[in-house]
């Protein structure tokens, strides 16, 4: 298609706006950012701000808090990741069965997405995984084993448990709806030429849902690397540092600390690792988008 | 033969079943203690059917903190911010999708990244900026924000419903002398309705339960239902019928809403995934 001059300008005129907002969103938050990173400034001590240059980033990297939230954050994506795929997954399949009341339970399955990360935080602490008067403990009761308790004894494990409950029915919305897309004349083929369920699966199903898979992954990071509220509300980071994640080690340093200086180089790390992590998911989300 | 496929319904019924209450059970379980008294909520082993149902706890809640004040400001707040959204959006996207530049695949890219900023690495200069500005705990000043936070989404989505229209309808009211305006609203809306509802749908979801700017740049005026709820996350003792309660009200709107979009919101979620 041949572009004339005005409509060029039309076309940038369009996209302008939100290009121009998002620039002006990312940018100068971070110019400011980066400029108090390179400052002694503490909210305890107005007016003595000083320029220390990169003192603030050398008390970030050999914290030995800074190594812990980032393996914290790595392992938390990557596990709620890996399971909200799988069950979603498998999820998405069941669901997509013909059976009586499908309707019903595709509703009561994807309701946990709804629900806001505070809630869902302060539903399973108490309610579910409290040690003594939780619905698990009773659980264990029942058959006789000790009750666990759950955030002090396995605090990564139960706040990724809790995550990825919140994370399956997205990934299972998504997948079934490619599924529905699934070609039915190919599948009949594949039918006909003798293939069982289980190779039908991994043969023309899961090729099918790959590209959405990604899509999958993609969201999810985008949402997961800045897991902020269910830390906050369970854990307060805790026990120790075993759930602090680098987006919780930057706000403790920056509103426990009142360090607005240290959290400001935390900011910019956060901020550059975000990036590494988005140049791999922006390349294998580039072919999504032709 | 007919005998086995009610036998494998009869199967798939039971795992469907199992499996969505088994993912519902945790909205489910808050609901039924909301209905309880403390010390039934507390009580071990737990009461699932013999219990004094009671709707204290609502009431209790509703005295403690006006409710409604909170659930207006999240309508306001989500809804306002989509629409804001959309506005800036729908341009940008078609501009993107029907005048591609060799730059428009990177700017996408780009506008995506913005989406993975951490909030915390620029939460100190927001909030200086909003002091100054005398935009914090203001509707206004958070609407901006949740806009922006949900921007690149919105854009990213409505350009691959957009990619998905043959270029010559365009053309053709192009050619008929509509100028953009209309054939962004005559032709390119009406056929991309069910894409952008679920744009929108999924765009209020997250404004909805959007818990670090909300909480963290409001007080008490413009203060959303996730302020609400985190009122009742200090440790004042363990008051769980009334924590359900308030946890049942503040996702009780969203929850409905999403049930009754749901099928909008499944037949929309794609993003450009499935061709």
């Amino acid at each position: 298609m041949e572009l004339r001059r005005s409509d060029i300008i039309l076309s940038r005129l369009a996209a302008g706006p939100s290009i121009l907002l998002l620039f002006v969103w990312m940018v100068v938050p971070l110019a400011m950012t980066i400029y108090f990173s390179f400052l002694n400034y503490n909210l305890l001590e107005p007016g003595m701000e000083q320029w220390t240059g990169l003192l603030n980033y050398e008390f970030f990297f050999t914290d030995p808090a800074f190594g812990k939230a980032l393996l914290n954050t790595l392992v938390m994506v990557g596990m709620i990741i890996i399971l909200s795929v799988i069950l979603g997954l498998l999820t998405a399949v069941l669901l997509n069965q013909d059976f009586w009341g499908r309707g019903i339970t595709r509703v009561l399955a994807i309701s946990p997405f709804f629900i806001m990360p505070t809630v869902s935080a302060l539903l399973w602490k108490n309610m579910l995984m409290h040690p003594v008067s939780g619905f698990f403990a009773w659980l264990f009761d029942l058959v006789n084993l000790e009750p666990i308790d759950w955030l002090a004894d396995f605090p990564l494990g139960s706040i990724i448990m809790m995550i990825t409950w919140q994370w399956v029915p997205f990934a299972a919305l998504i997948l079934l709806t490619s599924l529905q897309s699934l070609d039915e004349s190919q599948v009949e083929a594949a039918k006909i030429d003798g293939a069982g369920p289980i190779r039908m699966f991994l043969y023309i199903t899961v090729p099918h849902l790959m590209r959405s898979v990604v899509v999958v992954i993609l969201i999810e990071s985008i949402f997961l690397l800045t897991i902020f509220a269910e830390i906050f509300v369970t854990t307060g980071g805790g026990p120790g540092l075993e759930t602090t994640n680098i987006a919780f080690l930057v706000y403790s340093q920056a509103l426990l600390q009142f360090d607005v200086g240290g959290a400001a180089a935390g900011g910019v790390v956060a901020v550059i690792l975000a990036n590494i992590v988005a140049v791999f998911l922006m390349r294998m989300i580039g072919k999504n988008l032709d | 033969m007919a005998n086995k496929k009610n036998y494998q319904k009869t199967l798939f019924t039971c795992t469907g079943w199992f499996v969505s209450l088994l993912l519902f059970f945790p909205i489910f379980w808050m609901i039924h203690t909301s209905f309880k008294t403390e010390l039934d909520a507390f009580s071990m082993p737990p009461r699932f059917f013999f219990f004094d149902a009671t709707l204290e706890n609502y009431g209790i809640v509703q005295e403690r903190s006006n409710y409604f004040h909170f659930a207006l400001n999240s309508v306001i707040l989500s809804f306002g911010s989509t629409l804001l959204g959309l506005l800036i959006a729908i341009p940008a996207a078609w501009a993107m999708a029907f005048r591609p530049s060799k730059r428009t695949r990177g700017t996408l890219m780009w506008i995506l990244s913005t989406k993975m900023m951490p909030p915390v690495g620029v939460l100190v200069p927001l909030y200086l900026i909003f002091r100054d500005f005398k935009l914090l705990d203001t509707r206004i000043g958070l609407t901006i924000i949740l806009m922006l936070i949900n921007l690149p989404i919105i854009v990213w989505m409505l350009y691959t419903y957009f990619k998905e229209v043959p270029h010559p309808l365009l053309e053709a009211a192009r050619l008929d002398g509509a100028n953009l305006w209309q054939e962004i609203r005559h032709v390119l809306v009406p056929i991309t309705f069910g894409g952008i509802a679920s744009t929108f749908l999924l765009s209020v979801i997250f404004a909805w339960n959007e818990a670090f700017w909300t909480l963290n740049l409001t007080a008490s005026d413009a203060a959303p239902l996730t302020a609400f709820i985190a009122s009742y996350s200090s440790p004042e003792g363990l008051f769980w019928a009334k924590l359900s309660a308030a946890s049942t009200m503040a996702v009780a709107p969203i929850l409905i809403f999403g049930w009754f979009s749901q099928r909008q919101l499944v037949q929309g979620m794609t993003f450009g995934a499935v061709k």
